[in-house]
């Protein structure tokens, strides 16, 4: 939020006059035929993206020259708010003259950084930038109708979030390296979710194969099964290099029994005494309590809650973390 | 030449409103709550307001009509208070509103749905209005309040209110009513409705913008949402908004008196200006001329998306609305026209004009020309509306 949030009813101020001046006068509006095609000596390629019942829909026309591949004319239509008007525009210009295999690499960054004025401030506003995303969608649809292959075949990764092209691969290698917990986190190292925000969770402007919220769950379990397979991992090769602190409870309990049986049951057993764990708990201040119940002649030793207590704290302790507390019940 | 046509988002004040309001800046600008002179000088003004308020709208003199800042603060209040009220403090725990309110009411009952509330939001039919059957049905022994608007803000349609009000009677269940779009429409009056509560915003009438009403009816109890001091009763604290309160009062008595005016003159301009917009092919409008205030079209128009067509409008000096998604700050889409479902495709397409009785008939013949052409040209660019011969030969 902030200052300039808090007056609304700007979307109009923030296109950029290039966009506007696309809005009141496209270029490329309207249609090829074959008959245009065949007076260019190319071929006619007709692609279609979206639908009305979506809010956005755009048909792309190209005359392709069959032997270079050459886009020598491009034309489209829309419906659309201003905004996927000027995009679609200005997207159908970019493909003029470019071989159809450079066309397809034109992104929706692309369209919308043809219609900044100025290099630097955007040319729509965030929530519009994802008008630019069917501009390349189309051509794609239009590249794969003209190769005879899938669409799909173009996209060698899967992008989350289009308005920002950011992939599936991206955000989960992100979360990871920066411990991200958070879906603003994601947005702000990697600006997916920044825009449209259909990415983010379900019920945004548009449905959406992949959200934000799950992958950061789901890389989220994922670090932490490897964490756990690395704990389990370095305790079966004998050389615990994870922190004591770290350990999951069963493990804790696992390492806290063996110090015991190793170091302070066989000093209590030789007193007639015993103990047992009964429970252990962790603090959110790392402090991992472990609960105990003296046996036989330990409990009512006027010792257990002063000299042997300390030992056996001492000895764990020291033996595993500082952060070790015995709470006798 | 620039022409309003988006009454039901705000409207113009009338000079004769504004010429009452200025007094009560520079000269007599005491706080009425102080014994002294400078502010007891507003009380005569504040009593005719007030007289004007309660005229306009038949409330008896033992009812209340609390000033508010507008009436989302009215809607809030109702809503919230109910839950502190009789929903926190009883056994009831369902509210009955329709899928069409104002965001102030729906949003409202969404965040008690929060708290644990049960919600019943009724659906309506493809002209956007209740089944008061519907409403038979939901009402139960838990159901605290039913929250139903006078009139739709979208469509203009008309809800059954006064059926409504005399199902809650019988029943013994509170009643509110958003009256915002209502109040300088068609005649409102709170006896005949049975109405408990009633919101209205005196922005939506000629009056100023900031300043609003509650109607509780005599016996009601209803605590406070704004606490602090003894102003109104002590029903809602904070310094008067004199100046907006006398202003309310004058733009309340004189859409009164222009309520003949709106029935003829203002309902002749908005049919002439729907005939001819349906003239169109492939258009249509959502509910009946009778249905409806007489100042409100809601009409789709196939192949253009909402947001480029006020884009057009505006580029000619036409100010309209639309509820389609992409207009919106958040891209979300208009639950108003989703609950109508008409079709699908109004959601983003539709376009909303609204009239006011300061419309003329030459902005009426403006707007018909203006919203043709724009009709033409972006129906040439639209990629799904295929009826635009002359835009479709191809330039080459």
């Amino acid at each position: 939020m902030g200052k300039n949030s808090l007056i609304g009813g700007s979307i109009w101020e923030e296109y950029s006059q290039k966009v506007q001046d696309l809005m009141n006068n496209p270029k490329n509006m309207g249609e090829l035929t074959e008959e245009d095609a065949k007076n260019m000596g190319g071929k006619l390629v007709v692609a279609d993206f979206g639908a009305e019942s979506c809010g956005d829909a755009v048909r792309l026309y190209w005359v392709v020259d069959e032997a270079t591949e050459v886009i020598k004319a491009a034309k489209f239509k829309s419906f659309g708010c201003g905004t996927a008007i000027a995009s679609s525009d200005t997207m159908a210009e970019l493909c003029i003259g470019k071989t159809v295999s450079e066309a397809v690499k034109i992104t929706n960054i692309d369209v919308e950084k043809a219609m900044r004025d100025t290099p630097d401030i955007p040319a729509v506003p965030p929530q519009k930038m994802h008008c630019s995303v069917m501009a390349y969608d189309v051509i794609k649809a239009a590249a794969a109708s003209f190769k005879g292959v899938d669409a799909a075949s173009f996209e060698d990764e899967i992008i989350v979030c289009e308005c920002a092209r950011v992939s599936l691969g991206t955000i989960k290698e992100v979360i990871r390296l920066n411990n991200l917990t958070t879906v603003e986190e994601i947005t702000n190292y990697t600006k997916a979710g920044a825009f449209c925000k259909s990415c983010v969770k379900p019920g945004g402007h548009e449905e959406k194969e992949y959200y934000l919220v799950d992958i950061l769950r789901d890389t989220r379990a994922e670090m932490e099964h490897d964490r756990l397979l690395a704990i389990s991992n370095a305790q079966i090769e004998g050389h615990s290099s994870v922190d004591f602190d770290d350990l999951t409870v069963v493990k804790k309990f696992q390492q806290i029994e063996a110090v015991i049986d190793e170091n302070i049951r066989p000093m209590l057993v030789m007193d007639g005494g015993n103990l047992e764990i009964l429970d252990i708990k962790e603090g959110d201040d790392k402090v991992t309590d472990v609960y105990i119940r003296y046996l036989g002649a330990c409990s009512g030793c006027a010792s257990s809650s002063t000299g042997t207590l300390f030992a056996i704290e001492s000895v764990l302790q020291e033996k595993l973390s500082k952060n070790i507390r015995i709470l006798p019940i | 030449m620039r022409v309003y046509l988006d009454n039901n988002a705000t409207t113009i004040v009338d000079p004769k409103v504004f010429a009452e309001m200025v007094p009560y800046f520079c000269q007599m600008y005491g706080n009425p709550n102080s014994l002294h002179q400078f502010g007891s000088e507003s009380h005569p003004a504040l009593r005719a307001a007030m007289d004007q308020l309660y005229a306009g709208i038949n409330a008896s003199d033992d009812d209340d009509i609390v000033i508010t800042s507008c009436a989302t603060e009215s809607n809030n209040w109702v809503i919230k208070s109910i839950y502190n009220d009789t929903i926190l403090n009883g056994d009831k725990n369902h509210i009955i509103t329709s899928e069409v309110e104002h965001p102030a009411v729906g949003a409202s009952c969404k965040f008690l749905e929060s708290l644990g509330v049960n919600v019943t939001y009724l659906p309506v039919n493809s002209d956007g209005v209740i089944n008061v059957e519907d409403l038979k049905n939901a009402i139960t022994d838990k159901t605290a309040l039913v929250s139903i608007m006078w009139a739709n803000n979208e469509t203009g349609m008309i809800f059954p209110i006064e059926e409504i009000g005399a199902i809650c009677k019988e029943r013994g269940v509170l009643f509110h009513t958003d009256a915002v779009q209502a109040i300088g429409k068609i005649p409102v009056d709170v006896q005949k409705a049975h109405v408990d509560f009633l919101s209205f915003s005196a922005h939506k009438f000629h009056g100023p913008k900031g300043v609003g009403g509650l109607y509780i009816r005599n016996g009601q109890t209803l605590s406070p949402f704004f606490h602090g001091g003894e102003h109104m009763g002590g029903r809602r604290s904070g310094t008067l908004n004199v100046a907006g309160i006398v202003g309310m009062g004058k733009a309340m008595e004189l859409a009164v008196e222009a309520l003949d005016f709106e029935k003829s003159n203002v309902r002749r301009l908005r049919d002439k200006l729907e005939d001819a917009l349906l003239q169109i092919p492939e258009t249509f409008v959502v509910g009946t001329k009778e249905q409806r205030v007489p100042n409100t079209i809601l009409i789709s128009v196939k192949g253009i998306e909402g947001e480029a067509m006020l884009w057009d409008l505006n580029q000619n000096g036409i100010g309209a609305s639309t509820g389609s998604a992409c207009a919106s700050e958040a891209l979300e889409s208009n639950p108003v026209m989703e609950a109508i479902g008409a079709e699908a495709d109004l959601a983003h397409t539709a376009l909303r004009l609204s009239l006011s009785r300061f419309t003329t008939e030459a902005e009426v013949d403006f707007a018909i020309e203006v919203i043709n052409k724009a009709v033409l040209r972006l129906r040439a660019i639209s990629s799904t509306y295929a009826y635009a011969p002359e835009w479709h030969v191809s330039k080459l």
